[in-house]
């Protein structure tokens, strides 16, 4: 039983959406079905986690062959830190369809079919063992988040689309070229088994498709249009589960596979996600509106992991990991969040909104939280995951870790002006006195969110020393 | 001269094929003419179906490779997959041609064109001497010609014949010189034999066999439409009726390249190195022109055809691979491309109909709320155009780049990367204009409603789409296939 559990992970939420999606549901039955499966995939995962051996390398594992000429083989398995990102990205999966639910979407069949999809897809890239099936779910993820952007967006959503779809693409088909490089090098295109390389080239095919999902510096032009033309929910996943794609690809592909490129061109690596963190905390602090704050607080958190993933030592991915998990529940709250407050204000312009905390008790409360947790307070699991990484890294020189801690202090420099924005100062004019606050459903999706950040900033232990890389 | 022993069984796939072209003509005649559709649109879809069937048990019964018929045609699995490859492409094209409004009197005699066209084609992939090459490209090449020119009514149509008649004669001539080029240095017309002599009489550097390759390679070239032998393309795949464009995007295509990849190992191994650097670069070319000139096209037949020259490309890349890699990536490629050649023009022909009128990325708007099944399938044959995943052409395109690399092309693999990203700009326009527009800008159906939906056409689609992905899935079943096809080559 167990080695399909990895398959069922993957397989249940896109047989859910072929459901959802073909039989004619009401749009209200479309919504709830939907629901049901991403909460049943959450039971599904945390059943993994109870059965999950964490001293014991690759668990869950099934290698089926796919096509034997080439030494391509359907291979799946999860490692201890994969787990916690595949629960995070089911945990945000239902937390966005659930509030997609609530929120009301056009076409539902199709909206929540894609969703689940979707879901499906993620799962699939956090458990791939083999390079090609890592390549087609990560291509996968690209297909339904396309048109859930491109449909369902907001006005610029077609120019948003283009460039979301051109820059991921011509990351991921130099993958590709490198996977069929490499792959016919080592005449197998299994991730454990195939050995390593010494060849830069390939290694930069890979690093190159990472840094465009991820994003780090400077191929993130696609970022602020996505975060913001994308509806709440989509925006949340993309910045929250999409981007650790690259996270898991660098981890499980580039540095194991690679070690000696990884280590020559560490440097350069480090250069440009240093330069991200720092640029990305900047435009976060100079963005007009709720989104651009997190999408561009996302560059820097991503560009953060990147520097922990690339400290290449146990402290450094230990942090990075935690942080991945952090950082996904965090900006899925916050984004829905912003998604909550557009939709009473029907803008996202800093200048426009203002006070919304007198009277709305439980959006002050719930942004407050989540904003602090963010902003990496002591004590928060955001803390230690960036402490981690900070320890990390100043082995490999200390000006790495200066430039890490002061991202954090521009990081409380951009939550708080978000925070004061949105909740403090005097009431905005696009901020009617008729705005509610947070309704009970609003808060049965975001709740459990902070919740879970708050049991990891109690606990962090529970990820960082169960981890069996 | 004695009568060589024919080896019927060997020649069925054609036979089955020109029966069902006879018959249908027959019954142009004969049949009351309130049936005459349905009675040629049977026959005709009979014959593939004879003829796959021929095809598939010469494929079981060949595991050997023989030279039937005094040594003027192969009998082996290369030709029979192609055989299956272009009589799956004919059920499917006669399933899209029946609903098109062909004048009543040419129903009978098209339907007999379409078949005697496919055993053309059938009979050139087993082809093994000039004489038989050249006999099958110009059997189904003629009927291709009246094919094209069939819809007499309207203009573009007729264009289309003519400048497919004089293009492609020109081609077929270019060809033809090739080959007697090639039998005047060697003295021989059997491809084998050809080999041999250039080895025996050191014939490799020799300027008569060089032109004449050189000659041939542009002449298949032309057939396949790969780039600069294309010019052609766009103008016919446009002005012929959609089911015939839908039809020869996919299986003159196949045979072409197919019979391309027989003659060049066959009859030139000795010229491996000038021959493959020479298809190297019309792949080249061909992806940057038809990926470059797709970008700007708003006709969607148009799109498509020059699309068909960027694929030409992809598979030319497999051809100048000259391996047994090469040669499977070829087969393999053609399954999911054909079937989502003939599933996107099925949707074009749908709207077609519907609009009556060409079919553009305006007036395409919204169709994928309007009609959800073909909807669905324009994506997922975009999809596996653009060579993603959950697709077959993905794994084409996969084999495809493995196979160049393989072979120390890697410069190939990049080309081939580089223009799968800049096709995508255009096949996601399609989808764009399907799902994204704003409602405003939705052309919706002309005033008086829409024609009825056929379902025959919707079947087509589904039987399109599911080949396209079940190639994805299936990849072992189809490689093993490949392989036995591709082992009987001489590498």
């Amino acid at each position: 039983m167990n080695e399909w559990l990895t398959t069922v992970l993957i397989a249940f939420p896109v047989a859910a959406a072929l459901v959802v999606w073909l039989v004619p549901w009401t749009n209200q039955m479309a919504g709830s079905l939907a629901l049901l499966a991403a909460l049943v995939e959450v039971g599904i995962w945390i059943n993994a986690l109870t059965r999950f051996d964490f001293n014991g390398g690759l668990e869950f594992e099934q290698q089926e062959e796919w096509f034997g000429d080439l030494g391509v083989s359907y291979h799946v398995g999860l490692y201890g830190w994969s787990l916690w990102l595949v629960g995070m990205a089911v945990v945000v999966g239902a937390a966005a369809i659930a509030y997609a639910y609530w929120n009301g979407r056009e076409n539902p069949r199709a909206y929540f079919g894609l969703m689940l999809f979707l879901t499906g897809a993620i799962v699939g890239v956090f458990s791939s063992q083999d390079l090609l099936v890592f390549y087609v779910f990560f291509e996968a993820m690209l297909i339904p988040l396309y048109v859930l952007v491109g449909v369902w967006g907001g006005p610029g959503r077609l120019g948003a689309t283009i460039k979301f779809v051109i820059y991921t693409m011509a990351g991921s088909l130099l993958m590709l070229a490198a996977i069929v490089a490499y792959g016919l090098e080592r005449g197998s295109f299994d991730i454990p088994d195939s050995g390593t390389s010494d060849n830069h080239w390939i290694f930069l095919g890979f690093v190159i498709a990472f840094a465009v999902k991820a994003p780090l510096f400077p191929l993130h032009g696609w970022l602020p249009d996505a975060y913001r033309e994308s509806s709440a929910e989509v925006s949340a996943v993309l910045s929250g589960v999409v981007s650790k794609a690259a996270g898991f690809g660098f981890l499980a592909i580039a540095i194991p596979l690679f070690p000696g490129p990884a280590d020559d061109l560490q440097p350069l690596v480090l250069g440009l996600a240093a330069a991200g963190l720092i640029y990305g905390s900047y435009l976060a602090f100079r963005a007009p509106d709720v989104r651009g704050v997190i999408a561009y607080s996302s560059l820097a958190q991503m560009s953060l992991i990147t520097i922990g993933i690339f400290a290449l030592d146990d402290l450094g991915r230990s942090g990075a990991v935690l942080h991945m998990v952090n950082h996904g529940l965090v900006s899925a709250a916050l984004f829905l969040l912003a998604g909550a407050v557009e939709r009473r204000t029907a803008t996202g312009e800093l200048s426009r909104l203002g006070g919304m905390a007198r009277g709305r008790p439980a959006l002050a409360t719930v942004l407050m939280a989540t904003g602090i947790i963010a902003l990496a307070v002591p004590g928060s699991g955001a803390f230690a995951g960036e402490f981690l990484i900070l320890s990390g890294i100043f082995d490999d020189g200390w000006g790495w870790a200066v430039a890490g801690a002061f991202a954090i202090v521009l990081a409380a420099m951009y939550m708080l002006r978000l925070i004061s924005g949105v909740l403090h100062q005097d009431v905005g004019p696009s901020v009617p006195d008729e705005a509610l606050d947070l309704r009970p459903a609003e808060l049965a999706v975001i709740v459990p969110l902070v919740g879970l950040l708050l049991a990891l900033s109690a606990w962090p232990a529970a990820i960082t020393e169960h981890l069996s890389f | 001269m004695d009568t060589p022993v024919v080896d019927w069984f060997a020649l069925s796939p054609s036979l089955a094929l020109l029966a069902a072209a006879g018959l249908a003509l027959l019954g142009a005649v004969l049949v009351p003419r309130a049936a005459v559709r349905i009675f040629s649109a049977v026959v005709c879809a009979l014959g593939f179906v004879g003829a796959g069937v021929a095809a598939g048990l010469l494929f079981w019964k060949s595991p050997e490779s023989s030279y039937e018929v005094a040594d003027t045609i192969v009998r082996d699995r290369y030709g029979a997959l192609a055989q299956l490859i272009v009589a799956g492409a004919g059920v499917l094209a006669v399933a899209i041609s029946y609903g098109q409004r062909t004048r009543r009197e040419h129903v009978g005699e098209y339907f007999a064109l379409l078949a005697a066209c496919g055993g053309g084609m059938v009979f050139l992939v087993q082809a093994t001497t000039l004489m038989t090459l050249f006999l099958g490209l110009e059997w189904f090449s003629i009927c291709l010609y009246i094919l094209c020119a069939i819809e007499i009514d309207r203009v573009a149509s007729l264009e289309a014949g003519l400048k497919y008649l004089i293009v492609g004669s020109f081609g077929s001539a270019v060809l033809l010189f090739g080959s007697a080029l090639v039998y005047g240095a060697t003295g021989e017309l059997e491809f084998g034999a050809i080999a041999a002599a250039i080895e025996d009489q050191g014939l490799v550097n020799d300027g008569l066999v060089l032109a004449g390759l050189a000659m041939m390679i542009a002449g298949l070239g032309f057939k396949a439409s790969a780039a600069p032998f294309h010019m052609w393309t766009p103008d016919v795949y446009e002005g012929a009726p959609t089911p015939v464009t839908a039809f020869m995007s996919a299986a003159t295509k196949a045979v072409a390249l197919v019979l391309a990849l027989r003659v060049l190992v066959t009859a030139f191994p000795a010229e491996d190195d000038l021959w493959t650097i020479a298809v190297a670069v019309i792949a080249i070319v061909s992806l940057a022109w038809g990926n470059i000139a797709a970008l700007v096209q708003r006709n969607l037949k148009r799109m498509l055809a020059y699309s068909s020259i960027s694929h030409a490309g992809f598979m030319l890349i497999a051809i100048a691979a000259d391996s047994e890699l090469g040669a499977k990536a070829l087969l393999f490629y053609l399954i999911p491309y054909a079937a989502a050649s003939l599933g996107a023009f099925a949707v074009i022909a749908a709207r077609e109909r519907e609009l009556g009128e060409q079919v553009s990325i305006e007036n395409i708007g919204g169709m994928g709320w309007e009609r959800p099944t073909l909807g669905v399938g324009m994506w997922v044959f975009m999809l596996a155009f653009a060579g993603l995943p959950l697709t077959g052409g993905f794994v084409g395109k996969f084999y495809v780049f493995a196979a160049a690399y393989d072979s120390g092309l890697w410069w190939l693999v990049v080309a081939g990367v580089i223009a799968t990203a800049i096709s995508l700009y255009y096949y996601l326009a399609v989808i764009r204009a399907m799902y994204m527009r704003m409602p405003a800008e939705l052309q919706l159906a002309p005033a008086g409603g829409s024609p009825p939906r056929e379902a025959l056409l919707s079947a087509t689609v589904v039987v399109c789409m599911a080949v396209t992905v079940v190639t994805f899935f299936a990849v072992q079943p189809l490689i093993d296939v490949t392989e036995k096809a591709a082992s009987q080559l001489p590498f």
